[in-house]
């Protein structure tokens, strides 16, 4: 199960790393010496396994979509984390990481959110686990997502609107560091996906790898073999490392990242990082990055909040260039097909990320053939997104239009 | 003898300051803010208020490491259409002016997607310093280091009240030029009080080194400046020189604190002085 990979230092071949202000370094390899200590005390180990039985409703199930296979002409099996207690993945590594900042002595939390997603799992860790919680948001997020901030709010949350940069996650990202810098001594900052900084991109991986290492298990169960493919979207990439991290080794099991294709990966209104193919260094690794010819960071577009964002974890960079995982894009309109189609074959409405998977496994199911049984991480469900699809399927307005 | 190498430009010039007495001056500004030839114009009210050394900031899309002061300035300079190679001939254009060692700081992405090589070699030939990398920490910066050796370029990498003493000693070590001491823990910024994290900073630094410390802290005024020459070797000012130019006082606003900084530098005898 242990992964070599990263190294000391945190670098996946020439990705990852940490470029970050000496200030954090330090906290830095507190973090690190804190997780390594923890993940290797079968108390820590153990008390986080209970409370995700207990209290997150892990493990999650594995779905034989039967339905959904005959259309996509190939077996679909779902790993339902949408059925999790805050309907995602995202509560493994929440609960993870606010079980550490208890061990660490730390009374506060800080998180970054976008769509309000990671925003909520983490405040809901903190009341769980009684931590004081503040949830950067950008402003144009906080008035698209309003909701979450009340759910939020009601768990004990304290959301702070950011108005620098584009107002959305990525600047959300940089004013929680601004934060971490200055109050490191009693925060811990709470990264909602598997990039930034050493150690956080293998720390949130291997408190979400329970996703991967649970359907490895599941598909031995049910098929006595493992699934010909594994297929999770892609934003940051944290439910997708959870995913792959178990069949990394089992090189038989391909594996395939579905990025965020906007209008169309050709439009260049896409958050489709490693497809898009630069390299370069943001929130603290190098990996991956949608940038203009000067190093800027250019703003992604994706009707998926949880998915738009510029970069991607460093993991994802290092197995796409090894070619150990494939990445490509799927466009808004495809993965909004896919989310009404699982909605009426199997009556499950999810996630809008999710459905970006469920759109890329139709595409694998071509390719691979009948013969093929396909898993699929259903990271989330799809609830926070009606306000999109009722806009995009014209379902309250004009509740024909979205017909076929 | 390794020292007199190290030194380079920026560190020689804030050693002069040294033998005179006092602390050097360091002050920064961002390039492109208010524009092109306004930043150059500001910059230049900066060698005419007597900094030592020039630190140019290159604006950046996504400056974690700095307050709401330069936050805007570089916001907007990037949306006024500020290009990486403006720096280049800002770099050019201050150094035509006068003979003060300029570095820039600059967030390490647009320095990896100019390349490295490339980059060095391309400052070096516009005149400048060095650069001075608050994204950068020596144990990511073997290229740079590389590059910057063969274009005798300063080194300036930061230190800070969490680095250990093991850490200190790492980055001191792999600096050329002077060691930023960056003595609060937080972002740019001006502030009021007076940090106590400078003085054991700066100890611990120079207990690792005998390059320049040069501390950043949030100096607004003389008097910070005075106190804060009595135990460092140089004084940084950013914050609340933009402030100038954020606050609409130009160029003359710019020369008028500058002017009245050099003298908090002049004030008390400066512990460097000694050296």
């Amino acid at each position: 199960m242990s992964t070599v990979l990263p190294d000391q230092l945190g670098h996946f071949g020439r990705f990852g790393g940490r470029f970050m202000p000496e200030a954090l370094i330090a906290p830095l390899d507190e973090l690190t010496q804190a997780w390594q200590s923890a993940m290797a005390d079968p108390g820590f180990t153990g008390e986080f396994d209970r409370m995700l039985r207990e209290w997150a409703g892990v493990p999650s199930l594995l779905y034989d979509a039967t339905r959904l296979s005959e259309v996509a002409g190939a077996r679909i099996l779902l790993k339902r984390e949408d059925l999790n207690h805050t309907g995602a993945h995202k509560v493994r590594n929440a609960l993870g990481q606010a079980l550490l900042t208890k061990r660490m002595g730390k009374p506060r939390v800080i998180a970054e959110t976008g769509a309000g997603q990671h925003g909520v799992a983490t405040a809901t860790a903190c009341a769980y686990l009684d931590l004081e919680c503040v949830v950067y948001m950008g402003e144009v997020d906080t008035q698209r997502q309003a909701l979450n901030v009340a759910r939020m709010k009601l768990l004990g949350a304290e959301v702070v609107p950011v108005t620098s940069g584009s107002r959305t996650l990525k600047d959300a990202i940089n004013e929680a560091l601004r934060d971490w810098v200055a109050s490191v001594d009693k925060t811990h900052y709470l990264l909602g996906t598997a990039a930034g900084a050493h150690p956080f991109p293998a720390m949130v991986r291997d408190f979400v790898r329970g996703i991967g290492d649970e359907a490895r298990a599941q598909s031995l169960e049910l098929l006595g073999k493992l699934p010909d493919a594994a297929v999770a979207a892609v934003g940051g990439g944290s439910n997708a490392i959870g995913l792959f991290a178990a069949f990394v080794p089992d090189e038989e099991v391909k594996l395939y990242g579905i990025e965020p294709g906007g209008d169309g990966f050709e439009t260049g209104r896409h958050a489709a990082t490693i497809s898009a193919g630069q390299i370069g260094v943001l929130h603290g690794a190098r990996s991956y990055l949608l940038q203009d010819e000067d190093g800027q960071t250019i703003e992604s577009h994706s009707i998926s909040a949880g998915l738009d964002y510029p970069g991607v974890g460093p993991e994802h960079s290092w197995l796409a260039e090894t070619k150990r995982a494939a990445y490509r894009p799927v466009s808004d309109a495809d993965a909004m097909e896919a989310f009404k189609l699982l909605s009426r074959t199997e009556g499950i409405i999810p996630a809008i990320e999710s459905a970006h998977a469920v759109a890329g496994a139709l595409e694998i199911a071509k390719e691979l053939g009948p013969d093929a049984t396909i898993l699929v991480n259903l990271s989330g469900r799809g609830d926070k997104d009606m306000d999109t699809a009722s806009t995009w399927f014209h379902l309250i307005d004009a509740p024909e239009a979205g017909r076929e | 003898m390794s020292e007199v190498v190290a030194l380079g430009k920026a560190g020689a010039a804030i050693r002069k300051a040294n033998a005179a007495g006092r602390a050097g001056l360091v002050g920064y500004l961002p390039a492109g803010y208010p524009s092109y030839e306004g930043g150059i114009d500001a910059i230049k009210a900066l060698v005419d208020g007597g900094c030592d050394v020039l630190e140019i900031g290159l604006p950046y899309s996504d400056p974690v490491m700095d307050g709401p002061a330069i936050q805007r300035a570089a916001e907007a300079a990037l949306a006024g259409g500020f290009r990486v190679r403006d720096v280049l001939r800002t770099v050019e254009a201050i150094t035509a002016y006068a003979d003060v060692p300029v570095l820039v700081m600059t967030y390490w992405n647009p320095i990896e997607r100019y390349g490295v090589d490339r980059w060095a070699a391309d400052f070096a030939g516009a005149g400048g310093a060095g650069l001075i990398t608050p994204d950068l920490i020596p144990d990511e910066g073997a290229e740079w280091a590389a590059a910057a050796d063969k274009n005798e370029l300063d080194k300036v990498f930061l230190v800070s009240p969490s680095s250990t003493d093991e850490r200190i000693r790492m980055t001191t070590a792999a600096c050329r030029g002077f060691v930023y001491a960056t003595a609060v823990m937080g972002v740019t910024g001006v502030r009021e009080a007076a940090s106590d994290l400078a003085a054991p900073l700066v100890a611990r630094t120079k207990a690792t080194t005998g390059l320049p410390v040069g501390v950043g802290i949030g100096v607004s005024n003389a008097d910070q400046a005075a106190a804060l020459a009595t135990f460092t070797d140089a004084v940084i000012v950013g914050s609340a020189l933009v402030k100038q130019l954020l606050d609409g006082n130009g160029p003359a606003g710019v020369r008028s604190l500058t002017e009245s900084l050099a003298e908090g530098v002049r004030r008390e005898p400066s512990a460097a002085a000694g050296r």
